[in-house]
């Protein structure tokens, strides 16, 4: 009982520090709020300045954020599970570099100017990209090989980077909107940007949850998980799937975020051991506070300036991934 | 005379007492690339918007010809030619010694950060003001090095271990690559464009006196590896083989990196970090050589011919000139996209 309690415990924990944070993402920033101010305007009280700030600005940052947490915890853990590797990235399968793409072509080709349709070029490009590297990376006997799908999304990943830049270089307003977009970052996020996108992020979280006791007979090694009655290839497509909409969703929503996708996950794993129902609840919660934290950091450490959030998680997570690496076992080429 | 079967046809040079056994595949697969960069190079020196014929650019190159045909070939195009064929060569050759020291395919001086680290280091040095070309210069040639010594640093922990190092090169890279978007960020449009393509890694503006000194600087080197690969080779045995055999592994992968690390700072300096060269080529030759270890040589001529195919694309085949590490990432890119997908059909 006590690795459930364990569990209990620890995911309360995590549930406050996420409310905490969040209390935080409404209170902070150019315009410091108190909390009082803040619970006033959310109830429609208090003055139209701290209003708009908070109503208008903060919630749908705020939601964002959450949401684009939500999918990169669940994204990561699904990654790491179905690639048996603790180092894998949800950006691995060449969304980042997909979504940049598309962005890229729209503005360069179709004026595209406005974040809401950056929106859905970013998901299509994730999209279409991460079809292509499980083609490649699967094709032959089936199964697919996670080495074989990390070298596609690797190769991929640099054609389509190196066109981007092409386009960027060769066309100003492409240049400028992209540096912008690749930095990863949540400014200027409203409701109409994220409503659309919910409904995929919805059936991601879903496949994934259903997926997620496979996932455990999965880690056994595929012999072991087709005596146990496990659908191995079924659970592949399935976990495929979850990832791109997922991934795809967060991409989408914020541009690449770096590393909470790599990080929280392997963290939840240290934490509350291998089960990966239990990685999957802890990263669910885990990764929207770690981006929401980011972004209030972003917003404080170079004010009035902002930091993009993108940045800071790869400030945080490139040290915590070195770590790791030294600490893994010598035997462990 | 006695004759060994060594499992495949080979010729044995004899220079006094020394002798050197070369296999026959890779004697014809590098006279077949030394003639394709004679030919790319010939066809180079000739496009532009002075045209000109291949007779008429080997005329200028002996000395012949016009005038203005002689200052067009050789004191406008033979520079940034020669640039490609020489950087080419330096990189594909600092990448294949990557290769063999890590024991990996996918180690690159692209992937151990110090292109990103070079690419710090200029953004550092406009943001500081400086307005020259060497002042740049010498700022990316410190962040590459910066870079690759700390990642060095962190990767060593009872020695090297070649996936410890892709790792930490992987980690310190991605922090390096959001320092740079941030530097970009910060900048003005035009000033965060001109940078942008200089971090592409291009062969615009290179002069008669850099390409002098990146020779000057990078030829004693190459010289120098001559005696340093028959040590690598030992290396390919596994540490402990080699070890027993009498060599340091740990003293050998460390020269053969500083070495890699020079041989990428001589190239960032003329040229910007230029990706993919040096991941591609070593791979390419080995597969067009079928050798079983990563020839130096073969990997010098390829990535010579990379780099200058790679340039001709760049200035002429496309609609808008593009800096040329933009051509060799994709190029580079659909190379190992064919080779998976060979690599599966052969399995499936």
């Amino acid at each position: 009982m006590t690795a459930s309690t364990r569990y209990a415990a620890g995911v309360a924990a995590l549930l406050c520090a996420l409310a905490l944070v969040l209390v935080l993402s409404l209170a902070v920033g150019a315009n410091p709020l108190s909390p009082g101010v803040v619970l006033d305007a959310l109830r429609g009280g208090g003055d139209a300045q701290a209003h708009y700030v908070v109503v208008g600005l903060r919630v749908p940052r705020t939601v964002t954020g959450i949401a684009a947490g939500v999918a990169l915890g669940i994204a990561g853990t699904l990654i790491q599970a179905f690639t048996r590797n603790p180092l894998a990235d949800p950006g691995i399968l060449g969304v980042n570099a997909g979504a940049a793409f598309a962005v890229a072509v729209g503005v360069a080709f179709l004026g595209v100017r406005d974040i809401a349709a950056f929106v859905w070029l970013a998901f299509l490009g994730a999209l279409v990209v991460t079809l292509a590297v499980y083609v490649i990376g699967s094709s032959g006997r089936g199964a697919a090989d996670p080495i074989r799908l990390t070298l596609a999304g690797v190769a991929l990943g640099a054609v389509f980077s190196g066109i981007t830049t092409g386009l960027a270089l060769s066309n100003p307003d492409a240049f400028d909107a992209m540096r912008g977009w690749n930095a990863g970052s949540l400014l200027g996020r409203d409701f109409g940007v994220l409503l659309p996108v919910v409904p995929f992020l919805v059936a991601g979280a879903v496949i994934a949850v259903l997926v997620a006791p496979g996932l455990n007979a999965l880690a056994l090694g595929d012999d072991v998980a087709r005596a146990q009655g496990a659908n191995v290839r079924g659970i592949r497509v399935a976990v495929i799937v979850a990832v791109t909409l997922l991934c795809g969703t967060a991409t989408a929503l914020a541009g690449p975020i770096s590393f909470v996708g790599l990080m929280v996950p392997h963290v939840a794993r240290r934490l509350f051991g291998v089960d990966q129902r239990v990685i999957l609840v802890v990263s669910m919660v885990l990764a929207p506070t770690v981006v929401l934290l980011a972004d209030v950091i972003g917003r404080v450490l170079i004010a009035p300036a902002e930091m993009p959030v993108g940045i800071v998680t790869a400030f945080v997570g490139a040290p915590v991934l070195i770590a790791l690496a030294r600490r893994a076992r010598a035997g462990a080429r | 005379m006695m004759r060994v079967d060594v499992g495949y046809p080979r010729h044995v040079v004899r220079i006094g007492s020394a002798t050197l056994p070369l296999r026959r595949r890779s004697l014809v697969v590098g006279a077949l690339l030394l003639a394709a960069i004679v030919v790319l190079a010939v066809v180079s020196l000739g496009l532009g918007t002075y045209s000109l014929t291949p007779g008429q650019v080997v005329r200028a190159l002996a000395g012949q010809g016009g005038a203005l045909d002689r200052t067009v070939v050789l004191e406008w195009r033979l520079p940034r030619t020669l640039a490609a064929v020489l950087l080419g060569a330096v990189l594909a050759v600092a990448g294949a010694l990557f290769q063999t020291v890590t024991r990996n395919p996918l180690a690159s001086p692209d992937v151990l950060g110090l292109a990103n680290g070079a690419f710090t280091g200029m953004l550092l040095a406009v943001v500081a003001g400086a307005a020259s070309w060497s002042l740049l210069t010498v700022g990316a040639v410190a962040g590459g090095v910066v870079a690759a010594a700390a990642i060095w640093l962190l990767a060593h922990r009872n020695g090297i271990s070649g996936f410890r190092l892709i790792i930490v090169g992987i980690g310190v890279s991605a922090l390096l690559s959001s320092v740079n978007t941030w530097l970009l960020l910060q900048m003005e449009l035009e000033t965060a464009m001109f940078a942008s393509a200089w971090g592409a890694g291009s062969l615009n503006g290179v002069g008669a006196a850099a390409v002098r000194g990146a020779a000057l600087c990078s030829l004693p080197l190459l010289a120098a590896l001559a005696v340093l690969v028959p040590r690598l080779r030992q290396l390919d045995l596994g540490d402990d083989v080699a070890a027993a055999s009498g060599a340091r592994p740990e003293a050998v992968r460390r020269t053969a990196l500083i070495v890699a690390v020079a041989l990428v700072s001589i190239a960032t300096a003329v040229i910007g970090p230029v990706a993919f060269v040096a991941l591609a080529a070593p791979q390419i030759a080995r597969r067009l050589a079928r050798t079983p270890y990563l020839s130096l040589g073969l990997s010098a001529l390829t990535g010579a011919a990379l780099l200058l195919v790679s340039d001709v694309i760049a200035q002429h085949v496309l609609p808008v000139a593009l800096p040329v590490g933009v051509v060799t990432v994709s190029v580079g890119g659909v190379y190992l996209v064919m080779m998976i997908v060979r690599e599966i059909r052969r399995r499936a």
